[in-house]
């Protein structure tokens, strides 16, 4: 069963990365995707694609009969999942073989046998693999505490509640046993003893077809936000010898006791030299980028030869090869961590990462290595997850990685959308996780107004704007029907500075015969061509990149990125928007709509339901008053800032 | 003297030069510009600086005039050319801090200036009104002639050069014609004001009770007279409207943007190294025009091509581009204009007549030769060819006053009464019938010769006095700020900034077509 065409079922950088794989086999390629993602980076990838009809999750990338029909129509003869989406529905995976393909993955019976918790953890604790205790809430003493009451269906951390003391334990039991209801349509939860620093760490499996399970190390992913992993490294830090060992025989335990084909990840938690099994992953991680690093291993290619029928003696006849180096890994985000890590959508004007080496492959030596989903140019939407690129570095020693990457990140351009890049070089610079020490609820009670902040303060804020202000006026010259070759803002009787107005500053400047300076003249422009800005401040030079789009300025330099947004010097008084407007907070749709033009509501009612990210988000009256008119109906797409309705506030 | 003494007494004059500016950008002082601020109104240049395009230049023009009047300087209104949508326009702005706007002698020719500067040049004129009227006292040299403002308003109108009348405030009586007369008009709500007669002289007049508002207000003049086109809401606005009219006038230059160029060979910033302050010391006119032109590129190989460099080297003349455009310049050498000079003058002129190209002269002259040798040799007619050319040339001519200017020099060289288009002043130059010495020395002569005539004793102290009185006076008569206050001039620049005012002024030009001659008085021969 030799491979020649495979589809994957899923988007992104994911897709690209087993596409990858597929070019370097000679295996011809079939990407999926929906409308919003048709002129995605991978679907262009594929040597074939096809599309699924609609937006959603559900009407595309989760729709099987439609992933396997495509399958069918594309001629592909093997079906690679990714991660997410239908990679650990059994049901999907059982279909793919029904219809003759090759499914890259486990048995179907694995997945099952991995895909409820409490299901998983007592096949685990049989096979002698240690569990967290289960406990009866009944039972629960004083000597217990503090524990975790869990559903016992779902995940994702909705319905886990954390009890420190016993008179809060009735009462958290009966509200986590609603969230479950109400989430899951269970209510059975359960308890279990809560780790309160623990550390995150996995190890990466592979099965054959032939009962020969191999371990190829592990991984720390401690470091996360809301149940999502934002670093993760190879090998886990820290970790003493003989605990390594016994976490990787425990993994290969785990896999040996399903009988485990492919590529799988057993995830513990660690306490001290204390772990648990927490669950298994029956597919590709998205954090397997480090272990290839370390291993120089290409784990999607060996996921096809175990699916082909290849024995893992003949693959790996030396044995799975010790780690070389460390390799760390961060998810670039497009959301924005300030606020809740609200997800942002928008075209990336810019993205490119300076350094990369390899692109979804192992660099040649210590280097960049860079899996993205996205191009400049590329637009993203708020129907999938927020994860725009993975951005990996492997150094002779974690802090040389850590470091190169910091590095790396700091000089990487990304215009058009805020993401999480600032936060994510102070974490690979925090003394806490550069000293290993780093567990999974860090970022929980972290600062994140600290933890997001660039170089821009006041004074960077201050050369930023001018930087941002000259490139602008510079633009403006050269796209002036005339007098393009006088200097700017030239005058012969000089009376006051030029003034422009961003959204978080406003510029004084001076143009003229001698160049540009800033109004108070304590900074110089030495230099301005195309989009390159050199300002001297204290006989200090500082290059900075500005890039125009429209309004947007970009700037980049040392100090990060600073998007300035130019405000117009006038507004139309007709534009203006009318007091009591509702604004859509985010990009989303329209789900509800509760009143109708003429409505009497009061302050905080709901007028409009508008959903985002799989989330649902009231629009309220601001006030007292009447609705004076419902400008959207339901379905309708919005944008961030539309006007949804306008209530006329009671006088 | 060196470069480094020459500099710095250049930039001595220069400070005297922004010192004098900042009493013209001061307007009526501090009190009055918080009170009207403080009214929430702007002043006249944040008016203009909010009009014109962001980072886009402005060419002041006659911002001193009436320095040395009982005026203060500016004359109460601002002036200039700026560019606005893309579009070179002529921009006045009344100056309400200075005696609530009111137009004194000075700002009608200041005014005239600039309307002159729009016709010539096909520019649309934009006026930001607001000012109470003449200066009563000095209404009979206002009245009259001020009808002219709005003559030239309707008559640049008929000539298709639009014209829009910004009114942020007062604009009663004779200043109503000015939205009245204009091609666009908008005005600021409850602002504006804009009657023929308030309500004290309306009720003095027919016994009617009323009010500013019903007279003249900005609302009833949108809605009920018509004569506002646009209501606007506040000053930004009122800017916002006129910027959105002019982008509408769909202006189209005569003439295309030149092509790509090279500046200078040598930077202007050095021109304080080479120009003397003291003017009998000569300078050779070739330095400062390598830093004035452009400098080698495709298509301009050389920056300067000098015509007849061996005839008359007292005049300097040859051809150039500045700021891609090409040019004819004509730049005395060592002050003295001879007959031969005065000959090669003529024929420049009209080559360059032939050529459709501008010419730029550059003034640095002590006038033309005398002498009983000269007189015979023909200088008078051969002058006088020069004039005769300068002053029927159709080209667009520009001057820089960038020395001397005595005599009939000023004249031949295309002084102000020849009509450049553009004429500036250096701060070093100076400009009078003939030096205070020798006009002083000239007066001594013939009172001396009248003395003896009538057997006279000669009073030689009084003669002395005379002669230092005369010459003190003529002295600060042909210095640059009287010239620039009286308006012989578009103003007083920095040398470094001439390429820049030139290049601005060529582009300016650029606007409405123009054509050599090829008719000129008769040439004596």
């Amino acid at each position: 069963m030799t491979i020649t065409r495979l589809l994957v079922a899923n988007r992104g950088e994911i897709a690209r990365r087993v596409f990858r794989t597929c070019r370097t086999l000679g295996i011809r390629t079939v990407a999926v995707h929906s409308d919003a993602d048709a002129a995605a980076p991978f679907a262009a990838d594929a040597d074939l694609a096809v599309l699924l009809p609609g937006d959603t999750p559900a009407q595309t990338y989760l729709d099987a009969d439609r992933v396997l029909a495509a399958a069918v129509r594309s001629g592909a003869d093997a079906i690679h999942p990714g991660y997410g989406f239908l990679s650990e529905n059994a049901e999907f995976a059982r279909a793919v073989i029904k219809n003759g393909l090759t499914w890259i993955g486990p048995t179907p019976q694995a997945m099952d046998a991995m895909a409820t918790k409490v299901e998983a953890k007592r096949l685990m604790a049989d096979a002698g693999v240690p569990v967290l205790a289960e406990l009866d809430p009944a039972a629960i003493t004083e000597a217990d505490l503090p524990v975790l009451v869990k559903a016992s269906s779902g995940g994702g951390g909705r319905g886990m509640r954390v009890v420190h003391a016993m008179a809060d334990l009735a009462e958290a039991v009966r509200l986590a046993s609603n969230e479950a209801a109400s989430a899951f349509g269970d209510p059975t939860v359960f308890c279990e003893p809560y780790v309160e620093r623990g550390r995150h760490v996995e190890v990466q499996i592979l099965g054959d077809a032939h009962g020969a399970v191999a371990v190829l190390g592990d991984r720390d992913c401690s470091l996360q936000r809301r149940h999502q992993k934002v670093i993760e490294e190879a090998p886990a830090p820290g970790i003493a010898d003989a605990v390594r060992a016994a976490l990787h025989e425990a993994a290969r335990t785990a896999g040996e006791a399903i009988g485990y084909v492919g590529a799988g990840t057993v995830e513990f938690l660690l306490d001290g030299d204390r772990f648990f099994f927490l669950e298994m992953n029956t597919r590709l991680q998205v954090e397997h980028p480090v272990t290839e690093c370390v291993t120089g291993l290409d784990l999607v290619a060996l996921q096809i030869a175990v699916a082909e029928g290849e024995a893992l003696a003949d693959l790996l006849p030396a044995g799975p090869p010790e780690p070389r180096g460390h390799a760390v890994e961060v998810r670039l985000y497009a959301e924005d961590p300030a606020e809740g890590y609200q997800p942002q959508s928008g075209t990336l004007t810019a993205f490119d990462v300076p350094g990369v080496t390899a692109r979804f492959d192992n660099p040649a030596s210590y280097g960049i290595r860079l899996d993205s989903g996205v191009e400049a140019g590329t637009e993203i939407g708020t129907f999938y997850d927020a994860m725009a690129a993975k951005v990996i570095a492997w150094g002779p020693t974690r802090e040389q990685a850590l470091r190169r990457l910091a590095g790396a990140l700091e000089r990487t351009i990304v215009h058009g959308v805020l993401t999480n890049r600032d936060l994510l070089v102070n974490l690979l610079r925090d003394p806490v996780f550069t000293a290993g020490k780093a567990h999974t609820t860090y970022l929980d009670g972290a600062d994140l107004a600290v933890l997001t902040r660039n170089g821009y303060d006041e004074q960077g804020l201050r050369l930023a704007g001018l930087a941002a202000a000259v490139a602008d006026a510079e633009a403006r010259r050269h796209r002036s029907p005339v007098q393009r070759g006088i200097p700017a803002a030239w005058r012969n009787v000089v009376t006051q500075p030029q003034r422009t107005v961003f959204d978080r500053l406003t510029v004084e400047w001076y143009g003229g015969r001698d160049g540009y300076t800033s109004a108070d003249g304590e900074i110089r422009v030495v230099e301005v061509r195309d989009d390159a800005v050199v300002l001297e401040h204290d006989g200090v030079r500082r290059p900075f990149t500005v890039r125009l789009h429209g309004d947007r300025c970009e700037v980049d330099s040392v100090l990060g990125h600073l998007p300035l947004v130019r405000q117009p010097r006038f507004t139309d008084p007709a534009a203006q928007v009318a007091a009591g407007s509702l604004l859509a907070p985010m990009p989303g749709s329209v789900v509800a709509v509760h009143a109708q033009a003429g409505d009497t509501v009061t302050a905080g009612q709901v007028v409009l339901v508008l959903e985002a990210m799989k989330m649902q988000h009231n629009v309220t009256a601001p006030a007292d008053g009447v609705v004076a008119a419902i400008e959207v109906q339901v379905g309708r797409q919005v944008s961030a800032g539309d006007v949804l309705a306008r209530v006329e506030e009671d006088a | 003297m060196t470069g480094e003494a020459r500099r710095e007494a250049m930039l001595a004059k220069l400070a005297e030069l922004d010192a004098e500016h900042a009493k013209a950008a001061a307007g009526g002082g501090e009190k009055y510009a918080a009170r009207h601020r403080g009214r929430g109104k702007l002043l006249p240049r944040e008016r203009i600086e909010l009009l014109v395009d962001e980072g886009s230049a402005f060419l002041e023009l006659s911002p001193l005039a009436g320095w040395g009047s009982d005026f203060t300087v500016g004359a109460s209104v601002v002036c200039g050319i700026g560019v606005v949508e893309g579009v070179e326009c002529v921009i006045t702005a009344n100056d309400p801090t200075v005696k609530g706007g009111a137009s004194n002698p000075w700002t009608l020719r200041k005014l005239f200036r600039a309307s002159q500067i729009a016709e010539e040049n096909g520019l649309p004129t934009i006026s930001l009104v607001e000012s109470g009227g003449a200066d009563l006292p000095t209404q009979k040299e206002i009245f009259i002639p001020g009808g002219r403002l709005f003559r030239d308003l309707t008559r640049a109108s008929a000539r298709r050069q639009p014209t829009i009348a910004l009114v942020f405030g007062n604009s009663t009586a004779g200043g109503a014609y000015v939205p009245g007369l204009s091609d666009y008009t908008v005005m600021v709500r409850e602002q504006a004001k804009v009657f023929l007669a308030g309500p004290p002289l309306v009720k003095m007049a027919t016994g009617e009770e009323s009010d500013d508002e019903t007279l003249g207000g900005a609302e009833m003049h949108a809605r009920t007279s018509g004569l506002a086109d646009y209501l606007a809401e506040d000053e930004h606005d009122a800017i916002r409207i006129g910027r959105r009219i002019v982008a509408r006038l769909n202006r189209r230059k005569a003439r295309p943007e030149p092509a790509g160029y090279a500046e200078p060979v040598q930077p202007p910033e050095t021109l304080l190294d080479l120009i003397p302050t003291d003017l009998k010391e000569p300078f050779d006119p070739r330095d400062v025009i390598v830093r004035i032109v452009d400098g080698v590129s495709a298509g301009n190989e050389v920056p300067f091509d000098e015509f007849k460099p061996l005839y008359g080297p007292s005049l300097v003349t040859g051809w150039a581009r500045i700021h891609g455009r090409p040019i004819g310049i004509l730049a005395n050498a060592q002050g003295v204009l001879f007959s031969e000079e005065a000959q090669k003058a003529a024929q420049f002129i009209q080559l360059a007549n032939q050529s459709d190209t501008p010419l730029l002269f550059l003034h640095n002259t002590t006038g033309y030769m005398v002498g009983a040798e000269y007189e015979q040799g023909g200088i008078i007619k051969h002058g006088a060819a020069m004039i005769n050319a300068v002053s029927n040339s159709t080209v667009p001519h520009l001057s820089v006053l960038i020395g001397a200017s005595y005599g009939a020099g000023n004249y031949g060289m295309n002084g102000r009464a020849y009509d450049p288009r553009f004429l500036f002043t250096w701060p070093n130059a100076k400009s009078a019938v003939m030096g205070p010495q020798q006009l002083a020395g000239v007066l001594s002569i013939v009172s001396r010769a009248a003395a003896e005539s009538r057997g006279l004793p000669f009073d030689e102290e009084a003669d002395a006095g005379m002669r230092s009185m005369v010459e003190s006076m003529v002295e600060e008569q042909s210095l640059p700020f009287v010239l620039s206050g009286m308006l012989y001039d578009d103003g007083i620049i920095d040398p470094r900034d001439t390429r820049t005012v030139l290049g601005i002024c060529l582009s300016v030009i650029d606007s409405a077509p123009y054509e050599g001659t090829t008719r000129y008085g008769v040439f004596r021969m």
